[in-house]
């Protein structure tokens, strides 16, 4: 039944419109607040600022769907992506070329990946331990890797990368927009997909049914993990320098764009655009605080004050929906 | 995600429980012997009673979360608090002059947070591990608002007898661990509160059938967990004799890590305080002698990190056999 519900989400105008979360109805207020106050917010380099940031975040929320929509959960995806930073950027000082080093970086995010997976699939213990604990080994790699210090001092190749355009789109908005297409065919369009959210609907009636559930299970981990490790060769390009702990913090802004954009932590229930509607919020949010000259862990404050306003929104229109049937 | 089929809600901590505490004796006190052998500075009086003071800061920031996970929930938000409690505290107790503001102050903001936890899970029916999550992030992000950058240091002398004083030759800290795990063993192990907690934590769905206000009992259990991060922040404050945004953070891990090696089950339904304070003290000691291996303390995610997953994988083993042999 489940997988149905989450499927509906994607056919008829009108089931489109009565399926926006309550971050789209948010995204929308914010977006005129913020324009009258400042209408510096809709000039062109800001809102390509907006794009850029965005296009960061989803690196790291989309994979994180899938992960939430296995009734999963990834906290070691901030530490993931600051221990990425420094295997390529040490890779690079240590004179790998750039393949070389994002290869090496694509091992460890898988190998860790296949840790979180193996936990959580095969032997059933809960996502939100298991990654806390391999938060923990990451972390520590990244700190003992570098002693706690930034790395930088590396080739501008990767810079350059970031800073380069698909014809007038800059790159990380277009291989976010990319990898949005491949994940939206994946999960809608192939049965690998529907294993996926009937993980999270039913993972014994999935195994019942003769696939192999547990190896699905692995495999969005696995997958999801080598799409945050990548994600970070943009992240050290914009700043041109890696450091340590630069990640901590963004597994909650993923986590919780996520969690706007309607996706449920049960029964598989969720869409991989309720990402990009939970992402932008998030973005436009800081984006409108920082015109705003509010300080910036002020601004995780008022991400959570979102979150909560978004979950009771939803609630008091699920509960408008039943009295209405 | 499997509920062990049993009801553990003996009214004492004896039998298989014994055997398991006595086991973390054992082991603490192998590990402690290695130790000595290594450096014969470690068996020292002073050294003891350091790591014991050490392992009561742990201690008390673990306490609370233990009970939470007793009834089945999480609570990802206690380092945080602890970091929020006592920048506050700092604040008052400096524009007062006056440590007992502070104490007021710690123990008011450490049990808001927890009620604002409950609430969340309650009202908004979300997974304790969100609620909590997104209450770390943003009780951490008022801390390092709230002091913009500074640190407050100085307390007065009459304050941090609370962290470095001695009542009759043992360090203030111990006395106030051991008050702390008699309250939560009465409260566990002598009161009808206690047993619903293993209860909820067994069976949740059984627990609200059989007429246990899941709702009311939950939301004390966080207000448990927040006075508790409170009260340790006062004894972090008084200790450190300073407070600034990042001390809490560090602590999640190892709080998290001495509950689950003291034999709490993650699972829910299981556990008991007793075997938190050993955890505590077991981490504390494999801290200790990773300083004096002169292992770099960049290490310790690493360590801590590690025993989380050793533990967890433990834990899950023993359950299984234990339901398994029934």
């Amino acid at each position: 039944m489940s997988v149905t519900t989450s499927l509906q989400g994607k056919s008829g105008i009108g089931q489109f419109l009565s399926a926006i979360p309550g971050a789209g109805i948010l995204l929308i207020l914010m977006l005129a607040l913020f324009t009258i106050v400042n209408p510096r917010f809709v000039s062109q380099t800001n809102l390509i600022n907006v794009g850029l940031q965005t296009s960061l975040l989803l690196m790291i929320a989309l994979p994180m769907t899938l992960i939430i929509l296995t009734e999963g959960l990834d906290l070691s995806a901030g530490a993931l992506v600051g221990l990425s930073g420094v295997i390529v950027a040490e890779a690079l000082l240590a004179g790998w070329g750039v393949f070389a080093a994002c290869t090496a970086t694509l091992a460890v995010s898988i190998a860790f990946g296949a840790l979180n997976g193996v936990l959580v699939a095969y032997l059933a213990l809960p996502a939100f331990v298991v990654t806390l604990g391999t938060m923990g080994l990451m972390q520590g790699i990244a700190l003992v890797l570098t002693n706690g210090d930034p790395v930088g001092g590396f080739t501008p190749a990767i810079e350059i990368f970031y800073r380069s355009q698909l014809w007038f789109i800059p790159l990380p908005i277009a291989i976010a927009a990319a990898l949005y297409a491949a994940l939206w065919l994946l999960l809608y369009r192939t049965r690998l997909g529907n294993y996926v959210i009937a993980i999270g609907g039913n993972k014994d009636a999935l195994r019942l049914a003769g696939i192999r559930a547990n190896l699905v299970h692995l495999a969005v981990y696995v997958l999801g993990s080598a799409i945050i490790g990548l994600s970070a060769v943009l992240l050290i390009g914009r700043t041109n320098s890696a450091h340590p702990t630069v990640g901590i913090g963004m597994e909650f802004e993923a986590i919780a764009a996520v969690v706007l954009g309607g996706t449920s932590f049960e029964k598989g229930q969720g869409w991989l655009f309720g990402a990009v509607l939970g992402a932008l919020a998030i973005t436009v949010l800081r984006n409108g605080l920082n015109i705003l000259s509010i300080d910036s862990s002020l601004q995780v404050v008022c991400i959570g004050i979102l979150l909560i306003l978004a979950l009771l929104i939803d609630q008091a229109r699920k509960q408008f929906v039943r009295r209405a049937t | 995600m499997t509920v062990p089929a049993t009801l553990d809600i003996r009214p004492s901590s004896l039998s298989p429980d014994a055997a398991a505490l006595l086991g973390r004796v054992v082991l603490i006190v192998l590990i402690a012997g290695a130790l000595t052998a290594v450096d014969p500075g470690f068996a020292s009086v002073s050294n003891l009673l350091n790591m014991l003071r050490q392992a009561s800061l742990l201690f008390l920031v673990a306490s609370g979360l233990t009970l939470v996970i007793i009834g089945g929930g999480l609570d990802l938000s206690v380092g945080a608090n602890l970091t929020l409690s006592a920048c506050l505290a700092a604040a008052a107790i400096k524009t007062t002059g006056n440590p007992w503001y502070g104490v007021a102050v710690a123990i008011g903001a450490g049990t808001l947070i927890g009620f604002a936890n409950g609430l969340m899970i309650n009202r908004l029916r979300l997974p304790p591990f969100l609620a909590t999550f997104g209450m770390l992030w943003v009780a951490q992000g008022i801390a390092y608002w709230f002091m913009a950058g500074q640190t407050i240091y100085g307390m007065p002398m009459s304050f941090r007898y609370f962290g470095t004083g001695f009542f009759l030759g043992v360090p203030l800290p111990i006395w106030i661990t051991l008050m702390v795990c008699l309250a939560c063993s009465i409260l566990l192990h002598r009161t009808t509160f206690g047993r619903e907690t293993y209860f909820m934590g067994a069976n949740q769905t059984t627990a609200l059938l059989s007429g246990v206000p899941v709702e009311r009992r939950r939301l004390l259990l966080y207000v448990l967990s927040g006075l508790t991060a409170g009260i340790a922040s006062l004894v972090y404050l008084a200790r450190l004799n300073a407070a600034e945004p990042g001390i809490g953070e560090p602590l999640l891990l190892p709080a998290i890590a001495a509950v689950l090696v003291g034999g709490t089950s993650l699972f829910g339904g299981n556990g008991n305080i007793v075997g938190t304070v050993l955890g505590a003290i077991l981490l504390t000691i494999i801290v200790n002698g990773l300083n004096l291996l002169n292992v770099a303390a960049t290490w310790h995610p690493f360590v801590n990190g590690a025993v989380v997953l050793v533990a967890i994988i433990a834990d899950l083993v023993i359950s299984r056999r234990r339901s398994g042999s029934r």
